[in-house]
C-alpha cells in the first residue's frame, strides 16, 4: 500500500517534470536550442495566475486561461526579441542566453515589492481536498495534475496528428528548409512553438503551485526536468512525458527506501545510467552528420 | 614491393533496409589514379567512408599494404587510418572553420608529431624544433597549391574554391601514400578544374602518391585517371580504362537510360537537324 | 597601421609577436609585481580573487572554449580541489603536497566526468556534467566526517618554506606565481600539437579523426587538464575564503564560471582573465550603482541577478565574441582606420542539422 501511495505521488511529480521537459523538447525540435529558462517561465506562469486572482480579482476559472495565454504571448515575444537574432550561434552561447533570461525573470519577480522572496499561496478551489480509496489517500492536487497532464497530452497529440498547424510544426522540425519552400512560415511557427512551450510551462506552474507554493525559486525544479528530457530522448515529445514519469517515480521511491540525500541525486544517477546504456534516450534518434 | 596498395573484396554495407554498397570489389595499384564514377546515390562516397572507417562493412574486407605488409583495414580504429598513410577529402568540406588555413594544415601534420604533453607544456627546445619542422613541411604544400596569400585567413570567410584547395592541402600535409579525393572538382569553375587536374597529375607524378577519386566531371576523369570503376545503386558495373568504361553498355544505361532511349533520342536529334 | 611582415618561423611561434606585445606585457608584469606595495589591501584581495578565478577560467576555457565540450558542473572540480586542500592542510601535510593532490584528485574526477564525453555530444554531455556536478555536491555535503558537511569546514593559512602566508600581500604573491605558471602552460599547449588537436575536435570531430587525432584520448586529456586547473584554483580558493561549505560549489557557482568564460570571450586565453575581472568587478559596480537608482530597484534583493542576466543576454546578443572580441574589434578599428569594414568579424552561422533556415 505504501508502494502504491509512493507511486501516485511519484507519478504526480513526474507529470510536472514531464510538462517542463515537454517544453524543452518542443523548443529543441523547432529551434535546436536548449532553453534553461523553462523552469523560470513556469514560475512566472504561477505568479501570473496568482496576480490574476489577487490583483485583478479574476475568479479561478478565468485566471488559469488568462495566465496560460499571457505566458504563451510572452513566449512568442521572447522568441522574437531574444532568440531569433541568435540562431546559428554555437549551442553553448544560446544556452547561456537562456540562463540569462532565467536570471532576469527570477530577479525581476524578486524585485516586485509585494513578492520579494516570500512564499505565496495560490487559492485554488480544490485545495486540501482528498480522495480516500481504502487505505490510499490521494490529494485533489495530485489528481488534478495527473488528469490535466493526460488531457494536455491528448490534446497535443491530436493537434500534431490532425491539425494543419501541428503537421506544419512537425514538418518544420524535421527539415526547416524544405518546409520553408513548401510555403510554411517557419519563423512564425518557431515563435508559436516558443509560445506553446511557455504556455505548457505556465500550466505546469499552476498545477505545481498548490503543492509547493508560489515563490521565486520555484524554477529550480526545472533542473530536474532535464534528466526527464534526457531519459526520454531530447527529440521525442512522448519521450519527455515518459521520462518525467520515470524520474518522478524514481525520486519518490528513493526518497523512501534509500538513505537521506539520495532523493535529490537519484534523477542524476538515472541520467548517467541512461547515457551509458542508451545515449540517445529511450525514444531519441541518433543524429549523425553525413559526410 | 607489392603492386597492389588497396584491395577491396566483396564489400557490402547495409543501413537498415538499404543496401548502400552491394558486393563491390576492386584493386588500387601503387602510383595510379583510380576513379569511382556513377550517378548520385551509387554508393561511391559510402565506399570512401568504408575505407576511412567511418562505417563498418556488413560483409567483405579491405586490405591495405601497410608498413609491415598487407593488413586488414577493417580491423583498424578510425584514427589509425591517417598514420597508415591514408588521407581523404570530404564531399561537403569538413575543415576546421574557426581556425586559420595555416592551423588547418598544421593539424594535418598531427600523425607526425614526436612531442609529448610535458614537453609541449614547457615548450622545450624539442617542441620548438618540431614546430619549425612542421611549418617547413606545410610551407612546401602551400607552395605547391598556391595558398600563400590565404595563410593567415580564417577558413570560415574563404570562398568555396579556395576551401576545396585547403582541404586538398590539409590531406597532403599528412604525407599520405593513398589519397582519397571525394569529388575534387564539384563547385569549381573551368579554370579551377583545370588547376585541379594539374595538381592531381603532379601529386601522382612528383609526389608518388596513389590517388583514389570520386568524380562526376568526365573531362577531368578522362584527363587524369588510369583506371575507372563505374557504380550504380551500390553495385559495380564495369572496371577498366576510362575509354573502356565509358563505352560499356551497362554504364551508358545507368547514366543515359537504355539503348532504346538513346536511339530514340538520336532519331529526335536527326529530325531537328533535318 | 601595423603590418606584421614575417620572415621567420619563430615570429609565428614565439609568444610576443612584436615589440608592442613586449612593451605592454612588461608594463602589466611590473604593475602586478608592485601591487602588494602600491595597491591598498581591499583591492589587492580582489585582485587575488581575480587570479584564482582566472586559473579556473583557463581550465574551463580549455575545455569549453578550445575543445568545445560542454561542462555545466565545473564547480564540482573546484569543490574537490578546495576540500582536498583543506583536509590535507588541516591534517598538517605540507602545502605543496596538498596543492598537488588537490589538482591531481580533481583531474582524476575530471577524467571520470569525461567518460560520457566519449559517447555523447552537445546537450547530452552538458546534462551528464550537470548530473555529476549535483552528485559531487551532494557527496561533499553527506560525507560529513571528512568535509564537515553542511556545517562547514575551517581552513588554515598556507605554510610555505617554513613561514605562514597570512598577509594579503604574501598570499597574492603565491597566487600570482601559480597563475602565471598556469597561463604559460596553457599558452604553450595551445601553440603546439595538442592545442591544435583540441581545436580540431571542437570544429569537426570526423575530420579530426581522419587526421589521426585519437578522440577519446584528447577529450579525456582536456577534461583532466581542465579539472586539474580547477582543482588548483579550488585549493587557493579554500585558503582565501578560509571557510568552506558545500553550497559554495553548486549550480550557481558552475553558472558563474560559465558566465565568466562566455562574457570574457569563448576561445581566447585573454577571455579567461577578462571574464574573471568581470566576475569580481560586477558586484562592486552594482553596489556602487545601487545608490543612484530609485530605492524600489536599488535596494531590492533581485537586483544582482537581474543585472547579471541582462548583461549575459546583452553579450550573447550583441557581442558573442565576448569582452576580448570587443577589444579585438576596437583595436582593429584603430589599426586599420579608416579602412575598417563592418563585416570583418562576421561569424558564420552553424547548425547541427544542415537544413536549417539561415
Amino acid at each position: 500500500m505504501q508502494l502504491l501511495q509512493l507511486l501516485i505521488s511519484g507519478v504526480a511529480q513526474g507529470c510536472i517534470y514531464g510538462l517542463i521537459a515537454l517544453g524543452f523538447v518542443l523548443i529543441y525540435k523547432a529551434t535546436e536550442t536548449v532553453s534553461f529558462a523553462q523552469g523560470d517561465l513556469m514560475m512566472v506562469g504561477a505568479f501570473g495566475g496568482l496576480a490574476a486572482m489577487t490583483l485583478l480579482g479574476f475568479p479561478f476559472w478565468l485566471s488559469v486561461p488568462a495566465a496560460i495565454i499571457g505566458m504563451a504571448l510572452f513566449g512568442v515575444l521572447l522568441e522574437r526579441i531574444v532568440i531569433r537574432p541568435i540562431l546559428g550561434q554555437p549551442a553553448f552561447s544560446i544556452v547561456m542566453l537562456t540562463i540569462g533570461v532565467g536570471y532576469v525573470l527570477r530577479g525581476v519577480i524578486t524585485m516586485i515589492p509585494n513578492i520579494g522572496t516570500d512564499t505565496h499561496t495560490l487559492p485554488v478551489p480544490y485545495a486540501g481536498e482528498v480522495l480516500r480509496l481504502g487505505a490510499l489517500v490521494i490529494s485533489a492536487e495530485q489528481i488534478v495534475v495527473i488528469g490535466v497532464t493526460a488531457l494536455l497530452c491528448g490534446g497535443l497529440f491530436a493537434m500534431f496528428r490532425y491539425s494543419k498547424l501541428g503537421i506544419a510544426m512537425q514538418a518544420s522540425s524535421q527539415n526547416q528548409l524544405a518546409a520553408y519552400y513548401m510555403g510554411i512560415p517557419v519563423k512564425r511557427l518557431n515563435g508559436l512553438v516558443w509560445g506553446l512551450a511557455a504556455g505548457v510551462a505556465a500550466i505546469a506552474g499552476l498545477l505545481l503551485a498548490p503543492i509547493t507554493f508560489v515563490h521565486a525559486n520555484m524554477g529550480f525544479i526545472g533542473l530536474k526536468a532535464f534528466p526527464a528530457a534526457v531519459v526520454g530522448g531530447f527529440t521525442s515529445l512522448p519521450g519527455a512525458i515518459v521520462g518525467g514519469l520515470i524520474i518522478g517515480v524514481v525520486e519518490a521511491l528513493s526518497g523512501f527506501y534509500l538513505p537521506e540525500g539520495f532523493k535529490d541525486i537519484a534523477p542524476y544517477i538515472v541520467v548517467l545510467l541512461m547515457l551509458v546504456l542508451k545515449p540517445n534516450g529511450l525514444f531519441g534518434e541518433k543524429l549523425r552528420k553525413k559526410v | 614491393m607489392n603492386d597492389v596498395l588497396l584491395s577491396a573484396k566483396n564489400l557490402s554495407v547495409r543501413f537498415g533496409g538499404v543496401l548502400a554498397v552491394n558486393d563491390v570489389s576492386f584493386d588500387v595499384k601503387r602510383g595510379e589514379v583510380f576513379t569511382l564514377i556513377g550517378p548520385n546515390g551509387a554508393g561511391k562516397t559510402t565506399v570512401f567512408n568504408l575505407i576511412s572507417r567511418i562505417y563498418t562493412p556488413t560483409t567483405g574486407t579491405i586490405d591495405y599494404a601497410g608498413p609491415e605488409g598487407m593488413l586488414r583495414l577493417t580491423d583498424q580504429a578510425p584514427h589509425r587510418i591517417a598514420s597508415l598513410g591514408i588521407a581523404r577529402t570530404f564531399q561537403n568540406i569538413e575543415l576546421f572553420e574557426h581556425a586559420t588555413v595555416l592551423q588547418n594544415l598544421l593539424i594535418g601534420r598531427h600523425t607526425h608529431r614526436r612531442t609529448g604533453l610535458l614537453s609541449e607544456l614547457f615548450f622545450t627546445a624539442k617542441t620548438r624544433a618540431a614546430e619549425i619542422e612542421a611549418r617547413e613541411k606545410v610551407e612546401q604544400v602551400i607552395e605547391l597549391l598556391d595558398l600563400q596569400h590565404h595563410r593567415e585567413s580564417m577558413v570560415a570567410g574563404l570562398p568555396y574554391g579556395v576551401r576545396k584547395v585547403v582541404e586538398l592541402a590539409r590531406a597532403l600535409c599528412t604525407e599520405p601514400k593513398l589519397l582519397l579525393l571525394d569529388e575534387p572538382s564539384s563547385g569549381l569553375n573551368v579554370e579551377e578544374t583545370d588547376d585541379m587536374a594539374f595538381w592531381i597529375t603532379d601529386i601522382k607524378d612528383e609526389l608518388g602518391i596513389t590517388v583514389l577519386m570520386v568524380e562526376h566531371d568526365m573531362g577531368l576523369v578522362s584527363k587524369v585517371s588510369d583506371r575507372v570503376l563505374a557504380m550504380s545503386q551500390g553495385q559495380q558495373l564495369a572496371t577498366g580504362t576510362p575509354t573502356e568504361v565509358q563505352a560499356d553498355p551497362g554504364v551508358i544505361e545507368a547514366y543515359l537510360g537504355s539503348v532504346d532511349d538513346v536511339s530514340s533520342l538520336r532519331r529526335e536529334n536527326h529530325k531537328v537537324n533535318a | 597601421m601595423r603590418f606584421l611582415f614575417k620572415t621567420d618561423y619563430d615570429q609565428d611561434i614565439r609568444l610576443a609577436k612584436h615589440g608592442g606585445h613586449v612593451f605592454w606585457y612588461s608594463l602589466l608584469g611590473l604593475f602586478l609585481l608592485s601591487a602588494p606595495f602600491t595597491v591598498d589591501e581591499y583591492w589587492l584581495s580582489q585582485m587575488t580573487f581575480v587570479l584564482i578565478y582566472a586559473i579556473v577560467g583557463l581550465g574551463l576555457m580549455l575545455l569549453a572554449g578550445f575543445t568545445g565540450l560542454f561542462s555545466l558542473g565545473h564547480a564540482a572540480f573546484l569543490g574537490v580541489g578546495a576540500y582536498t586542500q583543506a583536509i590535507m592542510v588541516n591534517a598538517g601535510l605540507p602545502f605543496p603536497l596538498a596543492l598537488a593532490c588537490a589538482g591531481l584528485l580533481s583531474a582524476a574526477v575530471g577524467m571520470v566526468v569525461g567518460l560520457p564525453a566519449l559517447r555523447v555530444k552537445g546537450i547530452y554531455l552538458g546534462m551528464a556534467t550537470l548530473a555529476f556536478g549535483f552528485i559531487v555536491e551532494e557527496g561533499m555535503a553527506r560525507w560529513e566526517q571528512m568535509t564537515g558537511g553542511n556545517a562547514g569546514l575551517m581552513v588554515q593559512y598556507p605554510k610555505l618554506f617554513g613561514m605562514e602566508l597570512d598577509t594579503t600581500g604574501e598570499f597574492y604573491a603565491l597566487c600570482l606565481v601559480i597563475c602565471v605558471a598556469a597561463t604559460l602552460g596553457i599558452v604553450n599547449l595551445m601553440r603546439s600539437s595538442t592545442g591544435r588537436a583540441f581545436v580540431a575536435i571542437r570544429d569537426s570531430e570526423i575530420s579530426a579523426q581522419s587526421m589521426g587525432i585519437h578522440l577519446a584520448r584528447y577529450k579525456t586529456l582536456s577534461f583532466a587538464l581542465s579539472a586539474f586547473l580547477a582543482g588548483i584554483g579550488g585549493a587557493l580558493y579554500a585558503h582565501k575564503i578560509q571557510f568552506l561549505s558545500p553550497d559554495q560549489f553548486g549550480i550557481i557557482q558552475s553558472i558563474d564560471l560559465l558566465l565568466m568564460v562566455v562574457i570574457g570571450g569563448l576561445g581566447s586565453i585573454h577571455g579567461a582573465f577578462l571574464g574573471a575581472i568581470f566576475l569580481i568587478v560586477m558586484p562592486q559596480l552594482i553596489s556602487l550603482g545601487k545608490d543612484f537608482l530609485p530605492a524600489a530597484i536599488g535596494q531590492a534583493a533581485g537586483l544582482q541577478g537581474t543585472v547579471y542576466g541582462l548583461v549575459l543576454i546583452a553579450f550573447v546578443l550583441f557581442e558573442p565574441m565576448g569582452l576580448y572580441g570587443r577589444w579585438l574589434k576596437v583595436r582593429t578599428w584603430f589599426q586599420l582606420f579608416p579602412f575598417y569594414r563592418k563585416g570583418m568579424f562576421k561569424r558564420q552561422k552553424s547548425f547541427q542539422k544542415s537544413d536549417r533556415l539561415k
